[in-house]
Parts: C-alpha cells; structure tokens; sequence
C-alpha cells in the first residue's frame, strides 16, 4: 500500500474534520466505557443509598455463580447457531444469486431488505409467527405433530431467537458472500469446468477455498452481533425465559441492572462482554492485516 | 489427433447483439489454427463456443467427428489456456496440474506420471510444491499450459495465452508453444489479436472481422495475396499501404483506373530509387536497425505513405524521394474493399 497523505495549510482544519467522530466516541463510548468499570468496583445498596468500594468481588463472585456461567455457555451456544445459520443461508442464496445474469440487482435487492430492519421489530415480527396462540408457523407445526410453545420450552424458546436474529444477519452476509464470490474471476470456474469439475465439486474445491477470508470475517462479525445486538429480539420475544433457556449475556446485564438493580455485578458483566468485544475485534484486525494467504 | 467442424454457427447473445452472424470453418487434425481480428470481432466468442463455455444461437460444432452442441465442456475433450491463465490459487503447481485429472478419476501414479511427464518438458519440475503467486508471469503461463497438456485431450484452444506477458517474453513463449504443438501433434485453435503472433505460429490463418471470416489461408498465402483491404492493412507490419488510385497517376499500367480504385502497396515493396512514380516527401525516420521506416506523404498533401528500407542510407525529414515498386507487388482493391484480379 502507498501511503495516502494529505496536507493541510490550516492546524486546526484536521482536527475540526476529525472532531465530530472523536465527540461521538467519547459521548457514547468512552464514557459510558468508564462508567461501567467505575461501577463494576462498587456496591450499591437496592434503593441507591449507599455505595461502597469492593474491588473485584464483583468478578468473583460472578465466576463463581453458576446462573452467570449457564448464561455464558448458552451465550456461546446462541451465537454459534446464529452464526452458522445465517451463514449457511447466506451463502446458499449467494451462490445461486451469483448464477442469475438476469434481473440480478431485483434479486439482490430483495434478498438486502431484511438487513434494514430493526431487531426488535424482527422479534416481534417472529413473536407473531411462532406465536403458540395465534402465530401462523406454531399452527403449521402443529398440524405436522409438533406442539410448539416457546413459553414453555426451552429450546423452542432459543430456537425462535436463533431464527429470529439470524433473519436479520443473513442480508448482510448475503451481500458479503455474494461480492466475494464475484470477485473470483469468471475464468477460475470455467477452467474448473473444463477440468471435469461439477457445480458442486466446483464450489468445494475452488470456490470455498477462495472465500475463507470472507468466511472468516463474517463469523467474526456473526459472533459479535450474537453476542452484542441481539437484545432487542430477546427482549420482543422471549424476555430471557422461560427459566434462564434465554438469557444470553448481553440480556443478563439489563436484567440485572434493571430488573435485579444490581448495578455493581451488571457492570462486572458489561466489562467482561467488552473485554471479550475487544478481544474478538483484535483478532480480526491482525488478520486483516495479515491479508489473504492461501 | 482430431479435426474440428464448425458448421454456419451463429451466436446472438441475450439483449440482441448478434457477435457472430453465421460463420463456418474447417480445422485439420494436428494443425495450429490461428483466428486474428480486432478486438470485438467475434475469435473469443467462437473459442468460447467451442469450449463450451458458450451456448450456440445456430449452427453445430464438431469435434472429433462428435457433434458437441449440447455436451459440457468437460465432456469435449478439450483443454484451454486463459488470458489470466485462471490457475487455482489456493493450489500449488502440482495441484493445479493433476486437478483435471483426479476429478477425471485417474489413477493416482497415472497421475503423478503424467504431471511428472508435463512438468519436465516445460521445465516445472523445480517449482511444482510452490503457489502461483510464488511463480513469475512466464512461469505461470507454463504452468496453465502443463494443465492444458496433461489431460492429453483432443484439442487445445488458446485465448490469448501471451498477452499477459512483456514483450521478450512474449517471442520466446511463442516459439515454445509452436515447438510442443508439433511435438504433441495436438490439434489447437489459439486466439490473438497481434497479427504477428498469428502469423509466426499459424499454420493457418484465419483473419475474422466483425463476426464473419475475412480470409482463410496459410500465413503467407494471406500475406501476398489478401482477400480485402481490410485483411491487406491488418496482416503485416508496418501495415500496408492504401493509395487512392487517383493520388498515384503514374504507378505502371493504372493510367486509366476508375476512381474508386484502391492500391495497395506493402512498404518493403517499395525501392528507394534516383526517379520514380511515387514521390514522398518525408517526415519522420524510424530506424529498426537492419531497415529502416521512412513515413511520409504523396504530391497530393494527403495520403501518407511508409516504406520499409534495408540499411540505414536514408534520406532526412522535409527531403522529397521517389519510389519504384515491381508491377505484381501492387494489390487493387474495389469499392467494397474487395481484391480485385489483375
């Protein structure tokens, strides 16, 4: 890479430019960044009276309670079913979008739509469809044999949010896999043709290989936005329950901070989920950085 | 060793742009065909075609006596080279080669003995653990020819396998691929737009323009005697000359020509001689070394004319010579552009 430079004749014009960014960051994550450690050091009593400095017993104690570590390991069962369905899905209808030549963009443009969507308007969307009273899907399964009920259910209760967030995601790792596969030039496959290799051997031997660094990105991407974006579709939907069946991390903080009112252990999660935010981050940009290396 | 059949084949791809109206061709078993023309003229598409890469609007194509209309490519019994080479990225040299192959379901010390056999006549054998970006541009065009060779199929087609490569380059791998056709007596089509490429590796020639053929013959036969003016100014180089009848009066024997006549006249035709019928005034001087090319313009202040001169004796710019040029070595050509018998 070259490097780009630009000089400016005014001082202060970078830093005007830059400025608004640098506000942003500071109002809505720096501070909040540092609230949250400030608060995970402390204990407040239930009406906000008292507040006391605890160190880390905070962490300790939340390593130690077995609902917290339930919540982490169905976390990770959530964002890696959340992860490989939209995934899959996506790459699926990338690859048969990739085959279209005729009216294409109409194609790609419907299959973006969900993306604009907001997640919680996604969870109500599939609250009503699995609805076991009303909703059209728990009706179809019923009339196929399967009693459908989230409230009851635990594992109908995260197969609904699995469904439900990974709607959403698989418009945006629709579009990823679809411009990484277009950017495998035309010439690869028709040498593969000519090489006797079928469609399906085709995609497992010249076309995968050739995606994994937007295979790797995306389950990057996936995982935070399981692990992160996903409360709104939780809350729409199954409120954490029934029991702890739920109750993913992300969700956890908000209800023990404002349901429990235990500030001081919600902010202890919130620090950890940012560590875990920084970590995942950290790794995808020593990756990118590394660059593609088949 | 195989013949293929191209029989009025017709290609109209989707939105109407017809690239080639109706085209039939011959190639003989063990003959390096090559089809030159402009880009846009339809030699990609016909390759294509035959590949299978590209489906037919008319017509049918047979290989090997086989019709092949409706069979994949892989089902031909042909293999390519790519402009881009398209070689597996994420495959070293040996994987490239023996892919054809496995999804083929040879044996595997058939394969191994196969690449192993490939590798050595292109002189691979060193690199053929590394990755393609770990291999120049020379070598990379090697390699997608092993995988063109190792499949030992009935046809080559090349689309333009030099273009990707600096000049000197270009010479030398050209003469490599016309030394391991032979070799392998392997029937080829190869696609180019560099007329001189044609013309070294062709043992015929096929001059294609706007979706139809031009001309069809062996490089030389083309060369002295060429069909149209449209073939007359593409094969050759420096290209030919084109004189409007009525800008050279006295060029021997056309006193009387209609006006619409068109000679042409190649520039290493043309004599530098103390007085002739075709008076230049010169411009520029371009010397090759063993010849040289003097650009310059007719009495008529319009038409510019090149000759092609041995030696380096050569008259300076804003200086008037003659040329003479020997009777047979002039081609007329009517108002449609086509050769006119003399």
């Amino acid at each position: 890479m070259r490097p780009k430079r630009v000089t400016f004749r005014h001082r202060w014009l970078p830093y005007a430019l830059i400025a608004p960014q640098i506000v942003i960051t500071i109002v809505f994550f720096l501070w909040p960044a540092s609230q949250a450690i400030y608060q995970s050091v402390l204990r407040q009593d239930a009406f906000g009276l008292r507040t006391e400095f605890v160190g880390m017993a905070n962490f300790e104690r939340l390593f130690s309670d077995p609902l917290y570590l339930e919540s982490f390991w169905t976390t990770i069962a959530f964002s890696a079913l959340v992860a490989s369905l939209s995934m899959g899905i996506a790459l699926i209808l990338a690859v048969m979008a990739d085959r279209v030549i005729r009216t294409a963009t109409a194609y790609r443009t419907l299959l973006i739509w969900p993306y604009a969507v907001a997640p919680a308007v996604a969870g109500v969307l599939w609250w009503f469809l699995f609805n076991p009273t009303i909703g059209i899907a728990a009706y179809a399964m019923d009339a196929l044999g399967y009693d459908w009920n989230h409230y009851v259910k635990g594992s109908d209760a995260m197969a609904l949010i699995v469904i439900a967030s990974a709607w959403r995601q698989v418009s945006y790792n629709f579009l990823f896999f679809l411009a990484g596969l277009q950017a495998i030039p035309r010439s690869l496959t028709e040498a593969a043709a000519i090489d006797s290799a079928g469609p399906l051997r085709r995609f497992w031997t010249i076309q995968l290989p050739l995606l994994s660094p937007t295979v790797f990105f995306l389950i990057v991407v996936n995982v935070v936005y399981a692990f992160f974006e996903t409360f709104g579709v939780v809350h729409a939907t199954t409120s954490g329950g029934p029991g702890q069946a739920t109750n993913i991390l992300v969700y956890k903080v908000w209800r023990d901070a404002f349901e429990g009112l235990n500030l001081g252990s919600s902010a202890a999660q919130s620090v950890i989920l940012m560590v875990i935010v920084i970590a995942l981050t950290a790794i995808q940009f020593r990756y990118i950085e590394r660059r593609v290396e088949y | 060793m195989s013949n293929i059949s191209i029989q009025s084949v017709r290609k109209v791809y989707p939105g109407g742009v017809e690239a080639i109206p109706g085209l039939s061709l011959e190639i003989e078993a063990g003959e390096l065909c090559v089809l030159v023309g402009p880009s846009g003229c339809g030699k990609s598409t016909l390759l294509r075609m035959v590949a299978g890469l590209e489906e037919l609007t008319e017509g049918e194509i047979h290989i090997a006596g086989r019709k092949v209309n409706n069979l994949e490519p892989a089902e031909r019994d042909i293999s390519m080279v790519f402009q881009n080479y398209a070689l597996y990225p994420h495959m070293s040299v040996r994987q490239n080669m023996s892919y054809g192959l496995k999804n083929r379901g040879q044996k595997k010390d058939e394969i191994t003995r196969r690449v192993a056999e490939a590798a050595r006549i292109l002189g691979l054998t060193d690199y053929l653990d590394r990755k393609p970006r770990q291999l120049s541009g020379g070598q990379r065009q090697r390699v997608a020819m092993g995988r063109a060779i190792v499949r030992e199929p009935a046809a080559f087609l090349f689309d333009e396998p030099l273009s990707n490569l600096d000049a000197k380059l270009r010479v030398k791998t050209r003469v490599e691929i016309r030394d391991l056709q032979q070799r392998l007596a392997t029937t080829a089509i190869y696609v180019t737009h560099d007329q001189q490429e044609a013309m070294t590796l062709a043992d015929r020639l096929v001059v294609m323009n706007a979706g139809h053929i031009e001309q069809v013959g062996t490089p030389m036969e083309i060369y002295a005697r060429p069909a149209s003016l449209f073939v007359a100014e593409f094969i050759g180089s420096p290209p030919m000359n084109v004189i409007p009848a009525a800008a050279a009066p006295d060029l021997a024997g056309i006193a009387n020509a209609d006006a619409d006549l068109r000679i042409g006249v190649r520039p290493e035709a043309l004599r530098l001689v103390e007085n002739g019928p075709l008076k230049l005034t010169v411009r520029v001087i371009e010397r090759l070394g063993s010849t040289s090319n003097i650009h310059g313009v007719l009495p008529d202040g319009k038409t510019e004319l090149i000759a092609s001169i041995p030696g380096d004796s050569v008259p300076a710019p804003g200086e008037t010579v003659a040329f003479e040029v020997d009777t047979m070595d002039l081609h007329f050509f009517d108002k449609q552009g086509k050769r006119v018998a003399t």
